[in-house]
């Protein structure tokens, strides 16, 4: 990187908080980070800490309504998302950022044919003819490696294999050029052997095309050779956040360390104990005081009760030649770990 | 339905003050309204609804107020009235009531006699007490309905459970059969049976029976089919339960109530049959009264001129069916929501 | 394929019969003596006895009911009883188009109403809106179809004298007059299957609207209307469908007492006429009829579902 571009996605302090029956529920509880041009960014988490939400109130596809409050803001090159009219945000959506789903048998309309879905959203968005409109699609289906795609376009989704659907759920999110991609778990309903094609293919794509992705996961495996920087999340809250390879290498939040260390290892000898993390997430309409982690935390004080930790910057040795701006490592911890396995100053840098 | 509103939370107060203005103030309008004569009837009958509207919608409002969560009024108001129906209906012979079929004896009584002087809902053309008439009439709409249900269901959900059960020839049949009889559009089936059967309380109970028989083998032997099928059932066979016990201790209970809940719901539609059957002139005859035979004596003019002749039946027809309605949603909801599409 | 498509066919075969053989037996129990409703009172036993000879009545059941069938077959169903005494079939064939017009168009004007009433009501989904016009269908459900008729007649006939009632125009001698008597009989009818339409139709959008591809459509950028219409409407239609054929069962019923109430020349005036009657013959064609229509539409309705759901289709190849 030679001068400091602004980044291209800002997120500060947001917050969603759905009004259900039950009370409000903080599914997103006060969360910043930024994402700069061409840059992927995981997002990691378990089951239920708000990291879908965060998502799609990043995208504006949940916003303040009937029964939700987004408070915080989202700027999305400059422009503030839920700031837009409905009518404006829409506009965004396809050609500035575009959101890849979970599950592509059932985000893919089952009466409708394959070609239509891209045709639609090129027609819409670019304006072009019906014959354009194919030709790019034809063009899109190549691209992520759809065999056949002319054929392809008269299909409907269920006559074809998970894979190829998801790819489809790619290409249909590329169809207007974006400049961010919101990968919702791209591959968590896919087979294993097709979960790496996936990933890879998302991973190319988005360097040719020099787009900026939000990789949300909670596969750590997907995250961590494909990202460049990850924010962990817990209960809403981000709890540790920094470079990949730094976060992985070294983690400071005992829930990190824990989520690292419950991985199974190849290399361990048979009949390893898997260490999972005790207990469960807490009920996001009852959130507990302080640290949300404590209740679960194998290294809890007694002061972790008390107080919420705030996400603060980490004070670590620079390594020779990186720039300072590459190491804006958080945690939200009253004690985080102290580990002495740090890169030795003057390593190779690079991935 | 008009279902409590439970986005946000309200605070007490706030609902007090609208609910109590809103409740007085709907009660006044349909009071006047009511009583009143400077202005037409059609705009009377408007200004009731939206007084009735309103004072329910406070009404509500105070309740929630009162019990601390949204309570359903609408519910409640129905459930009042089936009782307050049902009551009078059944206690019928032994209420103080008016002449209700007794033609003779209406000779010597007043013809088309306003509400209120001496009569409490006034008389009709033959001097019989509309009052009377409409306890009455309910009395035979709804014990014509319940007697139909009731061998609708019976006979219905036993032939569909063991149609069901054993499948084959018999199932084939009973199919053949049940699509026989729903291949007729129901009002013209009663109609080809009301030129036949006799106008009694018991021919048309059976008549309306027959509408109920073919829905009911068809949701028994779908919910029989579906329970046969499961591991419990199965288990019970592998430990060398008999066919008879299998019906009735594993598949009965599990189709009773998705039956009983369309039952509910039939009453409703057969009370509807039935008073369009009178209605017509096929089904109960006059003097005997049911709210439909009630309504068409508003025929040929006497409604513009007479008009509680045909409002108190039709507001007890409309209100009945109603509650009933909204039971067998209810119940629907709870215990067969496969079928609970409305 | 080809096998299920005969037997599918034989089994409507079967129905048909049992529902004329059950046709037939039901009117020979009608109470009274034909031939006494025919020649009156006051006549001898012999002229009794040789109308019924005429009548064929003396004939057993069985071969009465193979003559009939046979004639069914042939186009001709009876003459009428009660004078004038014409063909069954030209009343039927006079009357029919009269009732089929109500039907489409109570059917058509019953669409018109509820598609928009329940896409609004499905995307403001518990909204105010959405709660009126639940509690709204729920109500017209809750009435019966001739308590409706009376109480449009009293508003829009007697009261502002709109619309005239007690005639037909024929469609042949001038649409403007045949659509003004229509309208108000073809409107009682709608609104109580707009009723049900919309109620569910509704539900099934609102389910629809909750399946992740409306929502992988939203996050493409499609308008609302656009979703609506393109994205959901299709999957929900197959309810509407399922509907639409039960409702014509329904549909018949309200023709039959909406055609009395407006004292319309329909089929519905015909049966419940010639059943008053004791005319038996006109009660058997007419019904025999309308249940053909009734069975061959439920399987057109069937048979639409191929179109609208691909996954139902035969996969080629």
């Amino acid at each position: 990187m030679t001068a400091p571009t602004t980044p291209l996605l800002v997120v500060d302090d947001l917050r969603t908080v759905f009004h259900t029956a039950r009370g409000a529920v903080r599914a997103v509880d006060g969360v910043s980070f930024t994402v700069a041009r061409g840059e992927t960014l995981g997002l990691v988490g378990e089951s239920g800490s708000g990291k879908s939400v965060l998502g799609r109130t990043v995208m504006g596809l949940i916003a303040t309504g009937a029964t939700t409050t987004v408070t915080g803001s989202v700027l999305l090159d400059g422009q503030d998302v839920h700031g837009l009219s409905r009518g404006r945000r829409r506009r965004l959506w396809g050609p500035e950022v575009a959101m890849v789903f979970q599950d592509p048998m059932t985000s893919l309309n089952p009466v409708k044919r394959v070609g239509t879905h891209l045709t639609e959203t090129l027609r819409r968005h670019l304006d072009c003819s019906r014959a354009e409109a194919r030709d790019r699609a034809v063009d899109l289906l190549r691209q992520v490696g759809i065999p056949e795609p002319a054929r392809r376009l008269r299909q409907y989704p269920h006559e074809l294999s998970g894979g190829m659907r998801q790819r489809v759920v790619i290409a249909i999110a590329l169809a207007c050029d974006p400049r961010l991609l919101i990968a919702d778990e791209p591959t968590t309903a896919l087979d294993v052997t097709v979960q790496q094609q996936i990933l890879d293919l998302l991973g190319s794509l988005v360097e040719e095309r020099s787009m900026a992705m939000v990789l949300v996961s909670h596969d750590l495996g997907a995250v961590a050779g494909r990202t460049d920087r990850v924010q962990v999340m817990y209960a809403g809250r981000t709890v540790e956040s920094g470079r990949t390879r730094d976060v992985f290498a070294a983690p400071r939040h005992p829930y990190t360390e824990a989520l690292l260390a419950s991985i199974p290892q190849l290399d361990a000898p048979p009949h390893t104990v898997l260490r999972a993390i005790e207990g469960t997430p807490p009920d996001m309409a009852r959130p507990p005081a302080g640290c949300r982690f404590a209740p679960r935390c194998a290294v809890r004080h007694d002061d972790c009760a008390g107080a919420m930790p705030a996400l603060v910057p980490l004070s670590m040795p620079l390594s020779v030649g990186s720039p300072a701006a590459s190491y804006d490592r958080e945690v939200a911890c009253h004690h985080p770990t102290t580990s002495a396995a740090f890169a030795a100053p003057g390593g190779p840098d690079g991935r | 339905m008009l279902a409590p509103d439970t986005r946000a939370a309200h605070p007490r107060r706030t609902l007090l003050l609208t609910g109590l203005p809103l409740l007085v103030a709907g009660l006044a309008l349909a009071g006047w309204a009511f009583t009143t004569e400077v202005v037409v009837t059609i705009v009377r009958m408007l200004l009731l609804a939206a007084g009735v509207l309103a004072a329910i919608a406070g009404l509500g409002k105070v309740a929630h107020a009162v019990c601390g969560r949204a309570v359903d009024v609408v519910l409640w108001l129905g459930i009042g009235w089936l009782t307050f129906i049902l009551g009078a209906a059944i206690l019928a012979p032994w209420l103080p009531l008016g002449n209700h079929d007794d033609a003779v004896a209406g000779l010597t009584a007043p013809i088309f006699a306003q509400p209120g002087d001496g009569y409490l809902l006034g008389t009709n053309n033959y001097g019989l007490d509309v009052f009377s008439r409409a306890i009455h009439g309910a009395r035979t709409s709804i014990l014509v309905a319940l007697l139909a249900v009731l061998i609708g269901t019976t006979v219905g959900g036993l032939v569909g459970m063991v149609s069901g059960f054993v499948r084959g020839t018999t199932d084939r049949l009973v199919g053949i059969v049940s699509n026989s009889l729903l291949a007729v559009p129901p009002l013209i089936l009663l109609i080809a049976l009301g030129t036949v059967l006799d106008p009694s309380v018991r021919s048309i109970a059976f008549a309306l029976s027959l509408l109920t028989i073919p829905s009911m083998v068809r949701l028994a032997r779908a919910n029989t089919i579906t329970v046969a099928e499961r591991e419990f059932v199965l288990a019970a066979r592998a430990l060398g339960a008999s066919r008879m016990r299998l019906l009735r201790r594993e598949i009965l209970p599990n189709v009773v109530l998705p039956v009983l809940s369309l039952a509910v719901v039939m009453i409703s539609v057969l009370i509807v049959a039935e008073a369009s059957l009178s209605f017509l002139g096929i089904g109960i005859q006059p003097p005997q009264p049911t709210w439909g035979n009630m309504i068409a004596e508003g025929q040929g003019g006497v409604m513009e001129e007479h008009p509680y002749i045909v409002v108190v039946p039709s507001v007890c027809l409309f209100l009945t069916v109603f509650s009933f309605n909204l039971l067998g949603e209810k119940a629907q909801a709870r215990w067969d929501t496969r079928s609970a599409k409305l | 394929m080809l096998r299920r498509l005969l037997i599918s066919t034989l089994e409507l075969v079967a129905v048909l019969f049992l529902v004329s053989l059950g046709v037939f037996l039901l009117l020979s129990l009608v109470p009274g003596d034909p031939a006494v409703a025919l020649l009156g009172e006051g006549r001898t036993p012999q002229e009794y006895e040789a109308m019924r000879e005429q009548l064929g009545l003396n004939q057993p059941l069985l071969s009465r009911y193979g003559d009939w069938l046979g004639g069914v077959l042939t186009g001709d169903l009876g003459t009428s009883l009660v004078p004038p005494q014409t063909e069954v079939l030209d009343r039927i064939l006079s009357a029919l188009p009269v009732s089929l017009e109500l039907a489409v168009l109570g059917l058509v004007m019953a669409l018109v109403i509820a598609l928009p009433l329940a896409m609004w009501s499905a995307y403001h989904q518990g909204g105010r809106a959405d709660r009126v016009i639940s509690a709204a269908t729920f109500g017209l459900l809750s009435m019966p179809s001739f308590l409706l008729g009376i109480v449009l007649i009293a508003v829009l006939v007697n009261a502002l004298g709109i619309f005239p009632r007690n005639e037909w125009v024929r469609l042949g001698d001038g649409i403007g007059g045949n659509l003004q008597h229509a309208f108000l009989p073809a409107l009682t009818i709608a609104l109580m299957e707009a009723a049900m339409f919309t109620r569910i139709l509704r539900n099934d959008l609102v389910t629809t609207l909750n399946e992740d591809y409306i929502l992988a459509a939203r996050a493409r950028g499609m308008s609302p209307l656009r979703i609506m219409v393109s994205d959901a409407l299709r999957p929900s239609s197959f309810s509407l469908v399922t509907i639409l054929g039960l409702s014509i069962g329904r549909l018949v019923g309200s023709t039959v007492i909406v055609e009395y109430l407006f004292a319309l020349p329909g089929m519905g005036k015909l049966v419940i006429d010639a059943a008053n009657q004791g005319n038996y013959p006109v009660v058997q064609g007419a019904v025999l009829v309308i249940a053909l229509i009734y069975v061959a539409s439920n399987r057109l309705i069937d048979g639409s579902y191929g179109y609208l759901d691909p996954r139902t289709r035969r996969a080629r190849a």
